[in-house]
């Protein structure tokens, strides 16, 4: 099981476990988790609703591709830790990470 | 008026992409011709938009299709139906008369005249996103844009660009030699998805041609009937703040619904909620099919979109001919009858 932490827009903490197995990106688990996620574009890096800030671990993820470093230079509140969890997928390297959840809702 | 701009029809699809394209045939079986618009200057929506070279697999009936083969499948079978197409206009305007019909007004002023409205808008339009700035909205047109339509409007004027993706910074490097004083603005200390536009941008800064504020994002705008100054914060939460003619935020487009959002539609997280005995929505005569409605277990599949198209022109024909009594009837048996 892959254990990480996150902070809803409320900053309610919550620790979620999932199964290594899993064939899903971070989005589609956030969403199965009810958090508030649009996920319009259905996770194809073009409308930034699942952005998410990386607190903790942000080094540990496979490096952003050209199409989400797009998205996120265009974010007006994207940082240097923020990522699209549509792109992260689910695997060793979401262990322990901590997240906080920060796309749009309109 | 141009007369030219006037369509009737009995289904106006909002949308073509593929479950608008495959609503004309359905509705072609049931002898309801459709006129679609949509504001992509070419048919198929983000299929032929976003991904026409990607294969899909879960298309019942094709192992492997690319998305762009699809659209054009699509079009060949709708072709008896002989659907009409406004491509490259927005709708913008939703009327209703008397007698139930609408009238649906595009960006151009297209009007199209029909007895019932199909939106299968996916995604929807693109539209500005906008940085959560004070009093932003309010000097939108008067000093505020959020694209450069004519670069000489900036001639010899002070203009602050904000954003980090790469039409911030190939506008700031347009701008620099015709605008009298040029600054970026961008929350990060990088630009991490234009490296050779950013060199430019870094280039330019040193030279003394622009201003670079870096790690810092504006927070409010004041004028009096035109901009004058943003206000900016930086990480160390110093304010300043900068004399200005223009504020260009360029923060990419995200998709919204746009103008359907004011039709007087139930909305649920930005989706149109409709009800799945017919994809009808709370509006009697509009329905709303694909991506862009929502219900209990919606699946945003294309063949979950065929599925929509085909309950929901069963409902739209009882809506179009309330006295006509509805036969359904397989192709396997009558074949299709073109119009």
């Amino acid at each position: 099981m892959i254990k990480l932490t996150v902070v809803d827009r409320d900053n309610t903490e919550k620790e979620i476990e999932i199964p290594e197995d899993i064939n899903l990106n971070l989005m589609e688990v956030l969403k199965a988790y009810e958090y508030d996620i649009l996920a319009t574009c259905g996770g194809i890096a073009l409308c930034a609703t699942c952005h998410v800030e990386v607190l903790e671990g942000l080094n540990q993820l496979k490096e952003a591709e050209d199409a989400e470093l797009d998205m996120l230079d265009y974010l007006p509140d994207g940082g240097n830790n923020s990522r699209l969890a549509c792109q992260l997928r689910v695997n060793k390297q979401l262990e322990g990470i901590k997240i906080k959840i920060r796309g749009d809702l309109v | 008026m141009n007369t030219q701009n006037i369509v009737y029809t009995d289904l106006c699809i909002i949308g073509a992409g593929p479950v608008g394209l495959f609503a004309v045939f359905e509705a072609g079986l049931l002898k309801m011709r459709c006129h679609l618009v949509d504001a992509l200057p070419q048919i198929g929506g983000q299929l032929s938009e976003i991904y026409p070279h990607k294969p899909i697999y879960d298309i019942p009936g094709f192992p492997e299709i690319k998305a762009q083969e699809l659209v054009d499948n699509l079009m060949e079978q709708i072709k008896p139906f002989e659907p009409g197409f406004t491509l490259g206009e927005r709708v913008e305007q939703l009327h209703k008369d008397e007698e139930g019909n609408f009238t649906i007004v595009t960006s151009d002023q297209t009007e199209i005249h029909c007895k019932a409205v199909v939106i299968a808008g996916g995604l929807g339009c693109f539209e500005p996103r906008k940085p959560d700035v004070e009093n932003l909205e309010l000097f939108e047109g008067k000093g505020v844009s959020y694209m450069v339509k004519d670069p000489e409007v900036y001639r010899d004027k002070k203009i602050v660009l904000a954003g980090g993706g790469d039409s911030a910074l190939d506008w700031t490097i347009f701008l620099a030699n015709i605008a009298k004083e040029v600054t970026l603005v961008h929350r990060g200390d990088t630009f991490r998805g234009a490296p050779d536009s950013a060199e430019k941008v870094f280039l330019l800064a040193e030279m003394g041609k622009i201003n670079l504020i870096l790690s810092s994002h504006l927070t409010k705008i004041n004028g009096n009937g035109h901009l004058k100054e943003v206000n900016l914060i930086n990480k160390a939460k110093e304010e300043s703040t900068l004399e200005t003619d223009y504020l260009i935020p360029l923060f990419g487009l995200s998709p919204k619904l746009g103008p359907i959002a004011d039709w007087g539609l139930t909305i649920d997280k930005s989706a149109i909620v409709v009800n799945t005995e017919n994809y009808s929505t709370n509006v009697p005569g509009i329905y709303a099919i694909g991506d862009i409605n929502t219900y209990p277990g919606k699946l945003k599949l294309i063949l979950s979109g065929f599925h929509e198209a085909a309950l929901m022109c069963q409902g739209a024909f009882k809506h179009v001919y309330p006295e006509q009594k509805l036969s359904f009837k397989y192709t396997t048996v009558y074949g299709v009858n073109s119009f």
